[in-house]
Order: structure tokens, then sequence, then C-alpha cells
């Protein structure tokens, strides 16, 4: 708080002088970075179509309304797939990262010195590559279909379920684990009577909040390949079908709609 | 209790089930394994396609510990930067404009129209997936950095918005009050009342959001809306595995800084 004499009356500023240089400082060198940024972008733009854009847009609007009902025909097979990837790669996910999880909390990992920063590792790993990158690297490994977009949704969530799993396990309750070390509990007793009930609303919250995830992500796997409705969607818009790519988009907002619905009600009957 | 207890004594525990409702849970088990089988039979896996390409993902791993950065150089370097672009611009006009949208989906200051219709906008942009959105500003502005930043920034929005509102709608109304009773008015109470209370987590969140808008600029090059996406789709597509190791690596490292220094900023401000 700062108070500065002004004709003789005081004045109230909410910084003294110091500290309104130092916001002030770091807003010319916030406001360069973005200008500098910005010129970047602006370089490489064409503006000439940025100024078409609207009628462009008119255009595809157009074209792309009524959306071809007749199509769904084809589309449930994909919706199917889409569902599929999104679930069994959540499971699949799940079963790997529940050992992550465990040896990457402080208070069962094995060894703070050497396991730790391996599974943190894979955690930071798989967190930081989308899963679209995913796609693409398994499409030239194992080929493309639903099985490689299973990998990818698998390989991403890892280290999502893994970081939000160990940091449940980090905030359990210590005096559980060790009543049941009392008993004479070996580890993996104590791990399945004095620490699993703890993490288990914190593991099923998790999970759906991931599947719900997962199934938008899995909505535009198929644009590098891995299967589901995005080869539809890819396929459309190669072919410039607007119609089609309209049907599609619809679809795809409500099945995104009806997976946060699902999710937010199973979080709310957990907790 | 005692009469339980008596009547417990003496018999076996058993550890009490994590569904309550027997029904409820034989249903779910059932259920799951259903959609199991059903699910695993429609899925057909090439494995013998599977198994060739072992070695190609062989040949990626050992990519990964000996990457090439230099003989694409130049590549990843522009598509680098132009991705840094891309998430830092977006980031900043994404929370130029979150905040006023913020403030009018927090029920607690405004009025309902106004939270209806930033609410919408909030739900539009939390629905429509960012490559999605992508490929179709990519259709309307052409391919380049352009339709990345708008895509991020709308993005942005409905990311900072909706937990910019919730924030102000868990915020001490004590203080805001307080300044409102001095006789200040709608935009000196946001200043003096508002602001300072949801500031650190906004720092926090925009932090974190810029963190977000670099992971995904990396992939929205694939649809053609710029960044080092574009450079990585053709590193696979040429199956340069060390030049797109390099590049995976690029994006890790700089994922790991950016969550570093956000973990350091927000210790600060908080």
């Amino acid at each position: 708080m700062a108070i500065s004499t002004k004709n003789g009356t005081k004045v109230w500023q909410r910084r003294d002088r110091n500290g309104q240089l130092k916001v002030w400082a770091m807003w010319l060198v916030g406001t360069a970075i973005f200008m500098w940024s910005w010129q970047q972008i602006s370089d490489a733009t064409t503006w000439a179509f940025f100024w078409d854009a609207p009628r462009i847009a008119a255009d595809i609007g157009g074209r792309a309304m009524p959306p071809r009902w007749g199509y769904m025909d084809k589309l449930w097979a994909p919706l199917w797939d889409t569902l599929n990837i999104a679930t069994l790669g959540t499971v699949l996910a799940l079963m790997m990262a529940v050992p992550v999880a465990f040896l990457a909390a402080r208070n069962t990992t094995p060894s703070a010195m050497f396991i730790r920063p391996i599974a943190l590792l894979i955690i930071v790993s798989s967190r930081s590559i989308n899963s679209l990158i995913w796609a693409l690297l398994l499409v030239k490994i194992i080929g493309p279909g639903i099985f490689a977009g299973l990998i990818a949704i698998a390989i991403r969530s890892i280290g999502f379920c893994a970081k939000l799993l160990y940091e449940a396990i980090e905030e359990i309750d210590e005096s559980q684990v060790e009543a049941i070390a009392a008993t004479g509990a070996g580890r993996w007793q104590v791990m399945a009577y004095g620490i699993l009930p703890q993490i288990m609303p914190a593991f099923a919250g998790i999970s759906v909040f991931r599947w719900d995830i997962n199934l938008r992500e899995s909505t535009v796997l198929g644009l590098v390949g891995a299967g589901g409705i995005g080869l539809q969607l890819q396929g459309s818009l190669n072919t410039l079908a607007w119609p089609q790519v309209s049907l599609i988009l619809i679809l795809i907002l409500l099945a995104v709609v009806v997976s946060e619905w699902v999710s937010a009600k199973v979080r709310g009957a957990i907790i | 209790m005692s009469a339980t207890l008596d009547t417990r004594l003496g018999q076996p525990w058993k550890k009490p089930p994590f569904v309550k409702s027997a029904a409820l849970r034989w249903t779910m088990i059932i259920g799951a394994l259903l959609y199991l089988v059903l699910a695993l039979n429609s899925i057909d896996v090439n494995w013998s396609r599977v198994y060739r390409g072992l070695d190609r993902g062989w040949e990626f791993v050992i990519a990964f510990v000996n990457p090439d950065f230099s003989s694409r150089a130049n590549d990843i370097k522009v598509g680098l930067t132009e991705s840094v672009v891309m998430a830092l611009a977006s980031t900043v006009v994404g929370i130029a404009i979150s905040i006023p949208i913020g403030l009018g989906a927090a029920r607690n200051i405004s009025v309902l129209p106004v939270y209806l219709v930033c609410r919408s906008v909030i739900a539009l942009s939390r629905a429509l997936n960012e490559i999605v959105v992508a490929i179709l500003l990519v259709a309307i502005f052409g391919f380049g950095p352009l339709a990345g930043f708008i895509t991020l920034s709308f993005a942005t929005i409905g990311f900072l918005s909706k937990l910019l509102a919730e924030e102000i709608e868990d915020m001490d109304r004590v203080q805001a009050e307080a300044v409102r009773a001095t006789g200040a008015s709608w935009l000196q109470r946001y200043v003096y009342g508002i602001h300072p209370q949801v500031i650190p987590r906004l720092i926090g969140l925009s932090i974190y959001r810029l963190d977000i808008n670099f992971r995904e600029s990396a992939v929205l090059g694939i649809v053609g809306a710029g960044g080092i996406g574009a450079t990585l789709n053709t590193a696979f597509d040429r199956y340069e595995f060390d030049t797109a190791a390099a590049i995976l690596l690029v994006i890790i490292a700089i994922v790991m800084v950016l969550e570093y220094l956000s973990g350091i900023i927000r210790a600060r401000v908080q």
C-alpha cells in the first residue's frame, strides 16, 4: 500500500513507485513479445484469404446445409469403432497406469532414487505428446486401423491417469495403512486392504473423466488413419462432400455432449 | 451397535464391496463383460502386420536414443518458432477475451441474459474439438498459422472463462461489497473488489493454458494449421524416424520447461 501527497491531500494508490515500475516493465515486455508473435503470424498469412473468409464461410455453410441424413447408415459402424477405441483404450491405459502410479507415489515407491524418476519420466512423456501424434506414429508402425488408434489412446492416457492416481495415493490417510501393517499384513495385503479402498473413488472418477476425454479425442484419430468416425470425416472432406461433413460434425458434437453427461452423472454418483 | 458386534463376533470378515447394491454390482459386471466380448470381436487386428511392424517400432526406439537434430535443423527451427508464436499469441488473445466472458458467466455478478449467452459460448467452445475447428478454419482462412491461432484462441476461451467464472462464483463477497459501499462504479468494483481475489488463480491457469496451447499447436500442423506438426507429419511420412524422434524430444523438453516454470510462478503468486 502506498500513500502519496498531492497538493496537500493524501492520495491512495495500490502500489508504491517500485511496484508500479515493475508491473509496467512486465507489461512492456509482455506486449513486445505478443507484438512480435503477432508479426510472425501476420507475415505467414495470406491476408487476401482472410478478407475473403466471410464469403468462403457462407459458401461452405450453404453447401453443408442441409446435412445428408441418408449417410447415417454408413456411420453406425464407425461410431461403434470410435466408442470401442475410447473405452478399450481407457481400460488398457488404466491397466498400465496403476502400476506406474504406485511406482511414482512417494509413499509406495520401492525406490525413490531410481524407480520414481523412471515412473515420472513415463508419465511426462506420455502426457506431453498428443494422441494424434501417437496415432500418426503407430499407424506407421503397426498399420492403419482401429488397433493403432486404441493403442494411441492408451499410451496417451497412461500419463494422465497415473499422474492423478499417484497424487491420490500420496494423499491417503497413513493411519489406515499403519493399522493394516500392524496386524502383520504383507506388502501386497497392505496395498489391497489399506491403500486400495482409499483410492477406489478417485480411481473410478479418473477413469470416467479420462473416458470422456478419450471419446472426444478418438473422434478425430481417423484423420491420420487410425480408425473411427474421423476416417469418414477425412474421406468426406477430401471429396468436398460438405453435407456429409456437417452430418459427421453434428454426430461428433452429440457424442461429446452425451459422454460429458454420462461422465458427470457417474462422477456425481461416486462423490 | 453392540448387538451387531455380538452377532459378528466369531464370523469371518469379508472386505466390503465398492458398489454396495449387489444387483447393481452384478449388472455392472455382466454388462461390462458383455461389452468387452462384443467390442473385442468387432476389432480385427492384423497380427502379421503388427508383427512385421515391430521392426519399425524398434527402429523408432533406437531413433529415440540417437535422434537426428541436424539434417532438418532449419525445418525444425521454423516449425518450432511457429508453434511457440501461435501458442503465445493465442494465449494472450484468449485471456483477453475470456475475462469479459468469464465475468459474464459468473452467476453472482452478471444478469441472466448475459449469463446464458456467455455460458453457451463456453459450452460451444468446449464441445468442439480443436482439430475439428482447425479443419474448418483451414478450409475458410487457408493454410498457415492464422487458422491455428484462431483455433487455439477459441479453445482457450472455453477453458479459461469456465474456470474463471467458477472462481468468481466461489469468491469472498465481503470484499466486493466493501468496495461497493465506498460508492465504486461497476468497473471499480471489478478492479478493486473482484480482480485481486481471482488474479493468482487466473495467472496460474493462464500459464497452464499456455502449456496446453503449445502441446496442441504441435498437432494442428497435421491438418495444415501451422506449427511443428507439419514438419513432424512430413518426417513420419518419409519414415525419417530419427528426425521425428528429435522433434518429439524437443516438444517434451519444452513442455517440461513450461511445466517447471508454471510450478514456480504458481507457487510465487499464490
